[in-house]
C-alpha cells in the first residue's frame, strides 16, 4: 500500500548562508494494507523527516513515495498536486506528532468530533457519542471534556492529540512518538486502541523511543542507519 | 403662422433688438439638441450651457429656456407654481413669455399646447401634443446619497441604485414608512432613476404612460431631462411597503373634491384650518 | 474535483510600463519599482486556483502585492494583464448564461466585462472584508442597513425578508440583536469587524475575500473574529481567499499558502509544509522572524 523509495531530505537553510541540514537519505522500505511498520535509529537519524516527507508537511528532496490511495488509484506523494494530496489528507491519511499542533480555544470534545463529523457523514449526535466514548477510554476526566486542550498537562494533550487522528479511523496512520509524555497505565491503553484500528483496517508507519513498546505493537521494523 | 412671416411682421415693434423669444437661435439650437437626447434617453440628465436669464437662477431658469427654445406663436401658454396660476411668480413669467414670443396664455389646462410649472402637475389628464415643462433645482436624485457627481453618473450609468434603495429602507426601518413627501424617486423606462422635480406624491403616477411630454430643465444646475409620452414611470417601492400617494381627511372647502391634491390654510383670524384644492384651475372649473 | 476559480498571469502595474518592466523587478532585484520607466509592478503574472471549500492563503510584506491579489479579483482595479475564470457549475443559471465563454465549463475572463457585469458578478457570487471596517461599512447606516445594502445590490426587494436575513446573520456573527439598528460607528473594533463579516455573506458567496481582516486588532478580539470565520468557513464552506502579513492567522484559516514578495509568488505550498519547511530563503527569513 505504501513504498518508499530512495527518499531523500536536506534542507537547505538560505538565512543562514545556504548551510545544508541533512535530514534524510536512501530511505527504501514499503508495507502492505493492515501492517504496522516502525521506523527505528537513533535520535536524529531522521525518522521523524520521513514521516514528514509522507505527510508532505516536508517537501520531498528526491525519491517516490509511492501511496495507493482509495480514490486515486497508486499516486506519488512526493510529487502530486497539492490538491490531491490535501484531499487524501481529508479522506485516507492522518498524522500525529509529538506535540499537540491544534486549533485554539476549541473544547477537546469539539476537537474529537470534528474529522468524524467532516469525514465520517454521521450525525452530529453519532459524532458526540463517538468522541465521548474515545476520549473517556483515554481517560480524560468528563469534566475536562468541554474545556480548551491548551489547559491541559502534556499526557493529557497527547490523548486528546491521538484521539482526534484516530476518531475518524484514517486509512493510513502516520504516528510520531505518540507515546513520548504518557505514563504506562495511559500506554497501555493508546496500544489497545491502536490495535484496535489495525484490525479494523488501518495501516500504520510509526515512531516509538520505547523499543519494548516497538515491538509490542509493530509487525515490522525499519532500522535507520 | 410661421417664424418667418412672424418676424417680418414684428421687426419694428416694441421688442426692437430682440429675437424672437428673447433666446438667440443658436441657444435655442443647442437647448433643442439637448432636449432632443433627453427625449431619446428617458431620464437621462443631458448637461446644457443654461445662459443668462432676466430672472436669477433657482427662479425658474431651466424651466423658461425649454419654453423659450419651443415655443412657436400659435402656442397657447399656461404657467403655474404650486397648482397656481396667479402667484407672483407664475404670472411674470407668463408675462414675459407672452411679451417676447406674443402668444396667448390661458389658466385651462385642456386648451393650453405648453404648460410650465412649479412643482405640480395639473389634476387635469393631458393629453397627446401637450408639453408640460417642469422648473427642477435638483436634478440628481442620488445627491442624498452620494455627493460627489463623478460618482453619481457611475452609479447612473451602471445602474449601481443599491444605496438609493438603501436610503428608502433606512427611512422604513427608522419610520416604519417612508419619509419623503416631494421628490419621490421614480425608476424611468426601467433603468434611469431619476428625480421628478418636487412635486408631491400624488402627482407622480401621473408620469406613468402619460400621453403628452414631461420635460424637465434645471438652469442653475444645467440639466435638461425628460419622460416622453408613454413611458414607465415607477416610483421606488417594496414588495412589502408599497408607494403610496397622500391621503386627505377632508374635501376641498370650495369645490368639495375627494380626487385632488389640497393645500392647508390656516386662518390667522383664528387658527381654524381649511383644505382647498392646489390646482386652482381644476377648482375653478369645477364651481363654475 | 474542479477549480471553482482560476487566475492566470495576474499582473498590476502602476505608471506608464515598459517592455524592461518585468525582467527588472522581482524579489532578486529587490525592488519592484521598474529601474527604466518606474512604474510599480505591484504584481506580476500571479497563477492560482481556488478549489471549491479552500481556503487560499497569500502571505507577505506590505507592498508584496497581496492586496493588490485582492482588489483585482474584487475589480475595485483594473488588471494591466491577466485572466480570471470561474466554474459556471456553481453560478445562477442566468449568470452562468451571461458569462458563457463558447463550450467551456468555465466563464469567460471576468476582467473583460464591463463594469456593470463586473458588480453584477460581485454582487451575486462575491464577498468581502477588509481590515479597515471604513472600508467595508457605511458607518452612517444601521448594521442591519450595512448588510441590506448587499441584499438589495443583488435584487431584494422585500423590507421584512431583508431584516429577517439581516438579523440571522448578525446572530451568526455574535451580534446582539438589539443593536441591529445601530450604525457601527457605535461598535468596538471588533464588532465592526463582526458587521462586516455579516455583510460579505448575506448574499451567500461563491468566494469570501478576506484582507488583513484581524490587524489592527486587540489580541483577544482577533481571536474571537478568527474562530468566527473559522466556524463559518465551516459551516458554510466557504471558499476564501485570505491576505495577511500575519502566519498565525495563516496557519489557523488556510490550507494552502502563496507566499509573495515583490509583486512576485516565490513560494506556494501546503501552509503546514511552508510553515515547517519552507524553500525559498525569504519564507524561510518570514517563519524565523514569528515571535
Amino acid at each position: 500500500m505504501l513504498r518508499v523509495e530512495n527518499l531523500q531530505k536536506n534542507f537547505n537553510v538560505k538565512i543562514l548562508g545556504d548551510k545544508h541540514i541533512p535530514g534524510c537519505h536512501d530511505i527504501s522500505f514499503q508495507l502492505k494494507a493492515g501492517q504496522f511498520v516502525s521506523l527505528s535509529g537513533p535520535s536524529g537519524a531522521g525518522k521523524s523527516t520521513i514521516l514528514k516527507c509522507i505527510y508532505r508537511t516536508y517537501l520531498p528532496g528526491s525519491g517516490h513515495i509511492w501511496y495507493d490511495s482509495a480514490n486515486y488509484g497508486v499516486v506519488d506523494l512526493a510529487t502530486v498536486s497539492e490538491r490531491i494530496l490535501l484531499d487524501i489528507r481529508n479522506r485516507e491519511m492522518a498524522y500525529v506528532s509529538q506535540f499537540l499542533n491544534v486549533i485554539p480555544r476549541v473544547s477537546a470534545l469539539d476537537l474529537v468530533m470534528e474529522p468524524i463529523l467532516t469525514r465520517n457523514g454521521v450525525s452530529y449526535q453519532e459524532a458526540r457519542e463517538r468522541a465521548c466514548h474515545l476520549l473517556q477510554r483515554l481517560q480524560i476526566p468528563e469534566e475536562l471534556f468541554e474545556a480548551y486542550p491548551a489547559t491541559f498537562s502534556g499526557g493529557e494533550q497527547q490523548r486528546v492529540n491521538i484521539a482526534r487522528a484516530v476518531s475518524w479511523k484514517p486509512r493510513l496512520l502516520l504516528l510520531d512518538e505518540p507515546t513520548a509524555s504518557l505514563d504506562v497505565k495511559s500506554i497501555d491503553r493508546v496500544l489497545e486502541l491502536l490495535t484496535e484500528l489495525r484490525q479494523q483496517g488501518t495501516t500504520m508507519v510509526g515512531i516509538f523511543h520505547d523499543p519494548e513498546i516497538m515491538k509490542k505493537t509493530a509487525s515490522h521494523i525499519y532500522p535507520l542507519q | 403662422m410661421n417664424l418667418q412671416a412672424w418676424r417680418t411682421q414684428h421687426q419694428s415693434e416694441s421688442l426692437h433688438g430682440y429675437n424672437f423669444a428673447f433666446l438667440d437661435d443658436s441657444a435655442k439650437k443647442e437647448i433643442r439638441r439637448s432636449l432632443l437626447k433627453a427625449v431619446a434617453i428617458p431620464g437621462y440628465q443631458v448637461p446644457f450651457s443654461s445662459q443668462e436669464m432676466p430672472v436669477a437662477r433657482g427662479w425658474g431658469t431651466g424651466g423658461l429656456q425649454i419654453t423659450l427654445s419651443l415655443i412657436l406663436p400659435e402656442d397657447i401658454l399656461k404657467v403655474i407654481d404650486q397648482g397656481c396660476d396667479d402667484s407672483v411668480n407664475a404670472v411674470n413669467i407668463k408675462k414675459f413669455v407672452a411679451k417676447v414670443a406674443e402668444v396667448n396664455s390661458t389658466t385651462d389646462t385642456q386648451a393650453a399646447t405648453l404648460i410650465q410649472t412649479r412643482h405640480r402637475i395639473p389634476e387635469e389628464p393631458m393629453s397627446e401634443g401637450q408639453i408640460l415643462v417642469l422648473q427642477v433645482p435638483y436634478p440628481e436624485a442620488l445627491r442624498e446619497v452620494e455627493p460627489s457627481e463623478l460618482e453619481t453618473r457611475r452609479m447612473h450609468a451602471e445602474g449601481d441604485y443599491a444605496r438609493m434603495w438603501l436610503y428608502l429602507y433606512e427611512d422604513i426601518v427608522r419610520y416604519g414608512e417612508i419619509s419623503i413627501s416631494y421628490r419621490y424617486p421614480v425608476t424611468v423606462n426601467d433603468h434611469y432613476i431619476m428625480d421628478p422635480s418636487p412635486i408631491p406624491r400624488w402627482d407622480v403616477p401621473k408620469l406613468h404612460m402619460s400621453e403628452h411630454l414631461s420635460l424637465f430643465g434645471a438652469g442653475r444646475e444645467k440639466r435638461i431631462y425628460a419622460i416622453p409620452p408613454y413611458t414607465r414611470v415607477e416610483p421606488l417601492e417594496f414588495e412589502d411597503h408599497k408607494f403610496r400617494i397622500e391621503q386627505f381627511p377632508v374635501a376641498c372647502s370650495r369645490c368639495g373634491s375627494c380626487n385632488s391634491y389640497l393645500d392647508e390654510i390656516i386662518s390667522d383670524v383664528d387658527g381654524s384650518r381649511q383644505y382647498f384644492c392646489s390646482d386652482t384651475d381644476y377648482c375653478d372649473k369645477r364651481c363654475a | 474535483m474542479e477549480a471553482l476559480l482560476k487566475a492566470r498571469r495576474l499582473s498590476k502595474i502602476f505608471g506608464p510600463g515598459c517592455s524592461l518592466c518585468n525582467e527588472s523587478t522581482g524579489p532578486d532585484f529587490d525592488t519592484n519599482v521598474c529601474p527604466h520607466c518606474h512604474s510599480v509592478v505591484a504584481c506580476n503574472a500571479v497563477d492560482f486556483d481556488l478549489y471549491p471549500g479552500e481556503v487560499l492563503g497569500i502571505v507577505g510584506e506590505s507592498g508584496s502585492g497581496k492586496s493588490t491579489l485582492i482588489k483585482l479579483a474584487h475589480f475595485e482595479w483594473s488588471a494591466t494583464d491577466g485572466e480570471m475564470t470561474l466554474h459556471r457549475s456553481g453560478l445562477p443559471a442566468a449568470l452562468a448564461e451571461l458569462l458563457a465563454d463558447k463550450a467551456d465549463q468555465y466563464t469567460c475572463n471576468l476582467f473583460g466585462l464591463s463594469q456593470f457585469q463586473q458588480r453584477q458578478v460581485r454582487n451575486a457570487l462575491m464577498g468581502i472584508v477588509y481590515q479597515n471596517p471604513l472600508l467595508g461599512l457605511r458607518m452612517n447606516v444601521s448594521s442591519g442597513g450595512n448588510i441590506a445594502e448587499r441584499l438589495l445590490g443583488a435584487g431584494w426587494r422585500h423590507i421584512g425578508k431583508m431584516c429577517d436575513r439581516a438579523s440571522e446573520l448578525l446572530e451568526k456573527t455574535e451580534i446582539p440583536i438589539s443593536r441591529m439598528d445601530e450604525p457601527p460607528k457605535n461598535f468596538s473594533g471588533g464588532m465592526q469587524q463582526r458587521v462586516q463579516i455579516a455583510k460579505a455573506l448575506s448574499n451567500n458567496p461563491l468566494l469570501l475575500l478576506l484582507d488583513e481582516v484581524t490587524t489592527g486588532l486587540d489580541l483577544s478580539v482577533q481571536a474571537r473574529v478568527l474562530d468566527l470565520i473559522r466556524s463559518l468557513q465551516r459551516e458554510f464552506q466557504l471558499s476564501m481567499l485570505v491576505v495577511s502579513h500575519d502566519l498565525g492567522v495563516i496557519n489557523l484559516l488556510c490550507n494552502r499558502t502563496m507566499v509573495m514578495k515583490h509583486g512576485r509568488v516565490v513560494e506556494s505550498g501546503l501552509t503546514d509544509q511552508i510553515l515547517q519547511d519552507p524553500q525559498h530563503g525569504y519564507t524561510q527569513l518570514l517563519v524565523a522572524s514569528q515571535l
